[in-house]
């Protein structure tokens, strides 16, 4: 208890510490102690729990009830005061609406609800509180350095590191509220404050297009939250529901009960982890400092709504609201994956990327059987750390290169092998066997074929194009990176020590987890499935151990390197015999000199993103108005 | 993983280059005849690789060749996998893996012709990915008609009493379509191809030459049987017919080689994954509810 109280507790204390200090002074050092210690209380917390079940704690602070609803008007009336000053009507609505719905609840409702317990851990909060720990913490580390090379290169925007530290560490302050919290209402709090840091942070550089998406992504979130905000406004007012606001309780009280705030929090789920049509709020967020996307989206927002919608798997499981839910993630991970191969900025291929696999979670977490949920937890926790290591090695490398043009990183190894090939780890990471996503994708597919006739055959349809095409723009980015090309010059000496301190342990984790994968599942993943489902899955004990022959060779073979380094001859490309000089220069027509210049795939006409956002946009809101009639029809059954 | 698995997983690796050598062999005779010519002697592709090991070793970039040899390794990696009754899934995976290492060596000698040998190679990948899956997904479905909860292991597969054809008509036919994808045979020998192009020299392996261009031979070799594998897998309830569809489909994909005119990429990849959508998924679609009540 005292250990979940402190993870809360201390990045808020920290958060406050950075933003008093003045000009940053000890900022390096806080930054980097506090970051040890989350870490190490968040693999504390793991060791200590691992293996105790859920625990259930009352919490029962004097005025923290109060204290909450004292903060969520403030934050109200903070978004109320900046849309109507930006002239941003629909959030003025939103939010009203969304406060109305709350005081009213308060008020009415509230004072005859009794709650037991407020707090709660099991094996799914200690997976996401290590995510966040260990992943959120390390994105803290690098900003120090990223954020001091950011305002070096743009002298037009005010330095306000002392005010974004701090918002970084309460956004992870309210992670590990949100993954601790029993309480409806306290997950509700922490959900709002995710909402306002992400606005924050997104609208930091104060740009007209970075206050533009800020209030995308805040309007977007908003309409989830007012979802939300419904979800506990029908348990506190429906007979039926009996005022149970306990997630513990929720989930046992039967699907009649649960199914609505079920698919009410599922709504608010989709939109928080940017499932089309809310998927553009995430790729607007990329005009943010790179930090502030690694943080998006590798270990909180983004995963707070796929969370929310895991902890209610089991309630959508065989209901046609959890079908079209998973007909959503499903749409949205293939179209996602498609419109990455028409993209060339690193950035936004990686948050096609995300969403995509986000896709992926919110299809498994619908489809909501046994072997679904252990695929999307494992999904989860893959995409967390290579995602996270992808966004730093784009953020360092555009530092450097001046660019986050995929085509502007031909050569990359020759340039910046560390930091390319911890790039090529996190790539393959993302899609390649036997690493991480790959064996959770594994998962997946095996779970989408048990999952009933009337999805089986569409999700089918959706995982085998999807990884398709994931192949491919995941492929041909490794290969831009690894052409060796003449260009000499080393530029990696100028990285901040930062920013080598958050990659390196973010590399070896990656790697890591793929040799631990076995073990986070045999102790952490099925036990909670386990407990709830009364049923286990897992990969087969001569299925890990072709797995890990398969890391092993990957990992041996560049040893090859050693014997193929020798001295042999060397020729230049073949050119059709025109005369070229070492670096690909040639003399063209009219003896013009030209030089050698090759271009990826992009696929435009196939792959155009306005094109398929439009046939998304289409297709999810249709399903998602058959996601809201099926809370009519509760449980299908085939 | 027992003694048995571990010595069919051995057997595989040595034998299978030999007969995917002599299937080369043959291939190449029989071409020969269809276009009016004597061809070549039966051993004349051991002859080639053979040869092709005494050669100077010349390279454009150092690091070239230890992707070849991955992929290579992952090649013989694959088919041991699949001849030693694994998951059909990790098969599926590994070739990807495998064929993605060439895709990198390919890349990485920073050379106009591999580079878009390399781009259309994964091309290919990409139409091909979505037939095999939703071929392991449908042989899945018919193994629950015997096996109490189904099974992915190809030997489970393999040995299946019932025609598994007769429940995949629809995924054999797109798996046909796109085997010359894998056999590097017109219509789709896009990426390379066993003769040169103008436009594309030789693609892929255009900077790769001596004992590296036999490696990805020899790949090839262990993939063509690997493929043959995969037909097997349609015919398992009788290994006579079995052998005698390897034959004559490999027959077939000679002659549409043969026939048949290189496509551009478009249509190769708009063709495959419309030929996927109707034939694979419909295919499913009707195992799933046809026979909803006993799957």
């Amino acid at each position: 208890m005292n250990a979940l109280f402190f993870l809360v507790a201390f990045p808020l204390i920290v958060a406050a510490i950075l933003l008093i200090l003045p000009k940053g002074m000890l900022r390096n050092h806080i930054v980097n102690i506090s970051a040890l210690v989350i870490i190490s209380a968040s693999l504390y917390l793991l060791a200590t729990n691992y293996n105790t079940g859920p625990m259930l704690y009352p919490a029962d602070y004097p005025w923290i009830g109060e204290a909450m609803l004292g903060i969520e008007l403030l934050i109200a009336a903070y978004i109320l005061y900046a849309s109507l000053r930006s002239q941003k009507y629909l959030a003025t609505i939103l939010i009203i609406l969304q406060s109305a719905v709350i005081i009213y609840f308060e008020a009415a409702y509230a004072p005859g609800i009794e709650i037991k317990n407020n707090v709660f851990i099991d094996q799914l909060s200690l997976i996401m509180a290590a995510i966040i720990g260990i992943v959120g913490s390390l994105i803290c580390v690098y900003a120090l350095g990223y954020m001091k090379d950011f305002h070096e290169h743009h002298k037009e925007i005010k330095d306000h590191r002392n005010w974004f530290f701090f918002v970084m560490f309460a956004f992870i302050s309210a992670m590990f509220g949100l993954v601790f919290s029993n309480n409806l209402m306290w997950v509700y709090f922490f959900w709002e404050i995710t909402t306002i840091c992400s606005y924050l942070l997104i609208g930091y550089t104060g740009t007209h297009e970075a206050q533009n998406n800020a209030f995308k992504a805040l309007i977007m979130n908003l309409l989830g939250g007012l979802a939300f905000a419904a979800a506990i406004f029908y348990l506190g007012s429906a007979p039926s529901a009996n005022g149970i606001i306990e997630l513990n309780e929720l989930m046992t009280s039967g699907k009649a009960v649960a199914l609505i705030p079920a698919v009410l929090i599922s709504f608010a789920g989709i939109t928080k982890s940017a499932q089309m049509p809310f998927s553009s709020w995430l790729v607007g967020a990329m005009v943010a400092p790179t930090p502030v996307s690694a943080l998006l989206h590798s270990s909180t927002m983004v995963k707070a709504g796929v969370y929310m919608i895991i902890r209610f798997a089991p309630v959508l499981q065989g209901s046609l609201s959890g079908y079209m839910i998973a007909l959503i993630g499903g749409f949205t991970f293939l179209l996602a994956s498609s419109i990455a191969v028409s993209q060339s900025n690193a950035k936004k291929v990686l948050a096609y990327s995300t969403i995509a696999n986000l896709g992926l979670i919110v299809a498994c977490a619908g489809v909501g059987t046994y072997e679904a949920v252990w695929a999307a937890i494992l999904l989860m926790v893959f995409h967390a750390v290579s995602k996270g290591l992808l966004f730093l090695c784009v953020g360092t490398v555009e530092h450097r290169i001046n660019s986050r043009d995929i085509e502007d990183m031909g050569g990359l190894i020759v340039r910046m092998p560390k930091i390319a090939f911890m790039m090529l780890i996190g790539i393959a990471g993302m899609f390649l066997a036997p690493f991480g996503m790959l064996i959770s994708k594994w998962a997946t597919l095996r779970a989408f074929i048990d999952a009933s006739p009337l999805v089986s055959p569409i999700l089918l349809g959706i995982i085998a194009y999807g990884s398709a095409v994931t192949v491919f723009f995941w492929a041909k980015w490794m290969g831009r990176l690894i052409e060796v090309t003449q260009v000499k010059k080393q530029i990696e000496d100028k990285v901040n020590i930062e920013e080598w301190l958050a990659l390196y342990p973010l590399a070896g984790l990656t790697v890591l987890l793929c040799l631990m994968f076995p073990l986070v599942s045999s102790t952490l993943i099925e036990p909670f499935i386990l407990k709830i489902y009364n049923h286990a899955a897992q990969l087969g004990q001569d299925n890990v151990i072709i797995m890990l022959i398969m890391l092993f060779l990957v990992l041996v073979m560049p040893l090859s390197m050693l014997y193929y380094r020798k001295e042999r001859k060397h020729l230049s490309a073949y050119m059709c015999g025109m005369t070229t000089m070492p670096d690909m220069r040639y003399t063209g027509a009219l003896g013009i000199t030209r030089e050698l210049a090759l271009k990826n795939y992009y696929m435009q006409n196939f792959f155009g993103e306005n094109k398929l956002y439009r046939i998304g946009t289409a297709l999810c809101v249709g399903l998602m108005a058959l996601m809201f009639w099926g809370i009519l029809y509760g449980e299908v059954l085939i | 993983m027992n003694t048995e698995q571990i010595l069919s997983a051995l057997a595989y690796v040595i034998f299978a280059p030999i007969l995917g050598g002599l299937v080369a062999g043959i291939d190449r005779k029989i071409t020969a005849k269809m276009q009016g010519r004597v061809g070549p002697p039966l051993l004349q592709p051991f002859y080639d690789v053979l040869k092709l090991f005494e050669k100077e070793k010349v390279v454009v970039s150092r690091s070239q060749n230890f992707y070849v040899l991955t992929y290579l390794v992952f090649m013989a990696f694959t088919g041991a996998l699949s001849y030693s009754g694994g998951d059909i899934l990790l098969v599926i995976f590994a070739l990807t893996l495998a064929h993605v290492f060439l895709v990198l060596g390919a890349y990485s000698v920073n050379s106009p012709y591999s580079y878009l040998g390399a781009e259309r190679e994964l091309i290919q990948i990409m139409l091909f990915e979505p037939i095999i899956i939703l071929t392991a997904a449908g042989m899945y479905m018919v193994s629950k008609l015997t096996i109490e909860g189904g099974s992915f292991r190809v030997w489970d597969i393999a040995t299946l009493t019932t025609p598994v054809i007769l429940y995949l008509p629809g995924l054999f036919l797109a798996f046909i379509y796109v085997l010359n994808v894998k056999l590097r045979k017109s219509p789709f020998d896009l990426s390379t191809s066993h003769h040169a192009h103008q436009e594309l020299v030789k693609g892929v392996t255009t900077e790769f030459s001596g004992s590296t261009l036999g490696r990805i031979e020899i790949a090839h070799w262990y993939e063509t049987v690997l493929l043959m594998g995969f037909i097997y897998l349609f015919f398992g309830y009788n290994p006579l017919i079995a052998v005698a569809a390897i034959i004559i489909i490999y027959l077939f994909e000679i002659l549409v080689d043969n026939t048949f005119s290189r496509f551009k990429w478009p249509l190769a990849m708009k063709s495959a994954w419309m030929i996927a959508l109707i034939l694979g998924l419909v295919n499913l679609c009707a195992l799933y509810y046809v026979k909803g009540g006993s799957l």
